[in-house]
């Protein structure tokens, strides 16, 4: 592992202060940070410790949103009672990720900033456009059944690696950031880049601006969310396709939905036009098929991950079917 | 309360640092880039916390922090200075084995033993957590930890037992 400094402050201002030095990176949880540095894929020469910041609160406020602090730990925020009460399919997708132990370690704000799971990003040899700009993209020829169908470009297929990303995207989560610029708030679905021709660029944080917190706006249709995760193993491993779904019905009719992917795209997959199909329709199998057809028609599949579309249809599915049939009961 | 609450630019050298480990303050000289797992294993001479992958994905460095289960090659020493850090040394009560490591033994719940320090670790936390009502919950609450010999069996028995004799 390549020499370090580190500093470890107390306060936001002297977090931003000491990130000021263009070598620094911020460490929270570890989980991702020392594991990238260890492989040599992240070159930080000094880490900001953060992990003393009072940024862990999880709070409900009377409107019926969430405000979770950035360095509250998966553990905690999945077992939140404000949580799993308000945005169910948040819990469930933490629950889902990873092991017991890296859930108790890994902060909220770590976890948006997880990078992704590409094995030509981490091998640290393979051309790879996120890890050395303009060198290609080994997976588009490669071993791409991990990787992703929606929204890709020729440049990466990376899939994001994160479950909770995909519900707070479909609840329309708000990152709160302060950097040398000042506080500013970025909704989460702007929050993730497109890899278009910089995937090296995943997100629009100016060097040393910190996330502080995520803020859940009050939703009804989230009390039904669920969250459905489908991988090659049991636990323990990533989606090969996930969703976060709600639906709320009334007369049969679908009056609100919200539906984001994970495992299949380059970022945290908002299904806006699966939304547009559910909104107004019937409640049915039919319908969510229509919606999840309409989802995957501009998905572009490569040698080893075209299941993946019909997978992700599929499971788009089931999920909605949850959602209903735990809203009726 | 951290010890170094405004510690700036320590390092890329040894730094004097406290580590509270078992109970006991550690005084060491360690680089802010070395793991608590080497910390323990190559400084302090605690071997019983295993490397297996040194990549956060095997569970056979599993040890507790501030009373949680968490994964010491992805802690830095430095950063865990001021806080608890509890390690299989620490288990049993002298030569009186802790319940867990007698179960482990009773159910021959490994082969190679190498997983087993973290096993026992992450198992006795899955316990106090009160998440593990159902085999099955027993089995996904222990999924960070793998077993190459796939010794899952008789692990799921020796933490059940532990969980019936508590109860």
């Amino acid at each position: 592992m390549r020499p370090l400094r580190y500093t470890r402050v107390a306060t936001v201002e002297e977090a931003v202060a000491a990130a000021a030095d263009p070598a620094s990176a911020y460490l929270a949880g570890g989980t991702t940070e020392v594991d990238l540095i260890r492989a040599g894929i992240a070159r930080p020469d000094h880490l900001v410790d953060v992990n003393d910041l009072p940024l862990a609160a999880i709070e409900e406020p009377a409107d019926g949103g969430l405000r979770i602090g950035a360095l509250a730990r998966m553990t905690d925020v999945a077992r939140a009672a404000g949580v799993v009460a308000r945005f169910p399919a948040v819990s469930q997708a933490l629950l889902l990720g990873a092991s017991e132990q890296l859930r108790n370690m890994a902060s909220l704000g770590g976890n948006l900033r997880q990078r992704t799971r590409c094995a030509y990003l981490r091998d640290g040899i393979s051309p790879c456009n996120k890890r050395e700009p303009g060198t290609g993209c080994a997976a588009l020829d490669g071993l791409n059944r991990g990787h992703a169908v929606l929204g890709t470009s020729e440049h990466c297929i990376a899939t994001h690696p994160s479950d909770v990303a995909v519900a707070l995207v479909a609840f329309d989560a708000v990152v709160h950031t302060v950097g040398p610029a000042g506080p500013r708030a970025i909704a989460a679905d702007d929050f993730f880049l497109l890899p278009g021709a910089t995937p090296e660029r995943e997100h629009p944080l100016a060097h040393g601006e910190l996330i502080v917190a995520l803020a859940l706006p009050p939703s009804a249709v989230a009390r039904r969310s669920v969250y459905l995760k489908v991988r090659d193993r049991q636990s323990y491993e990533f989606a090969l396709a996930s969703v976060a779904a709600a639906v709320q019905v009334d007369g049969g009719v679908v009056t609100d939905a919200r539906l984001a992917l994970g495992g299949v795209g380059t970022k945290p997959w908002r299904a806006r036009a699966a939304e547009a199909v559910l909104t107004g329709g019937a409640a049915d199998e039919a319908t969510f098929r229509r919606a999840a057809v309409a989802e995957l028609e501009r998905a572009v599949a490569r040698e080893h991950n075209a299941f993946k579309v019909e997978l992700a249809r599929r499971a788009i599915v089931r999920a909605l079917v949850r959602s209903r049939d735990g809203a009726a009961a | 309360m951290p010890v170094h609450a405004h510690d700036a630019n320590r390092g890329p050298g040894p730094e004097p640092i406290v580590l509270r480990i078992n109970g006991q303050a550690r005084h060491v000289a360690l680089e802010p880039r070395v793991s608590l797992l080497d910390a323990l294993r190559e400084h302090l001479g605690l071997t019983g916390t295993k490397k297996g992958c040194d990549q956060g994905t095997c569970g056979a460095c599993t040890v507790w922090i501030d009373g949680r289960r968490v994964l010491a090659c992805l802690s830095l020493a430095i950063a865990v200075e001021g806080r608890e850090v509890e390690t299989i040394e620490g288990l049993a009560d002298g030569e009186r084995l802790h319940p867990m490591q007698r179960s482990f033994v009773e159910h021959d719940a490994f082969q190679c033993g190498y997983c087993t320090a973290g096993q026992i670790m992450s198992a006795v936390k899955l316990l106090e957590e009160g998440n593990a009502t159902t085999d099955a919950d027993i089995a996904e609450a222990m999924s960070g930890n793998l077993c190459r010999c796939a010794a899952y069996p008789n692990i799921r028995a020796a933490i059940r037992a532990v969980r019936e004799a508590g109860a």
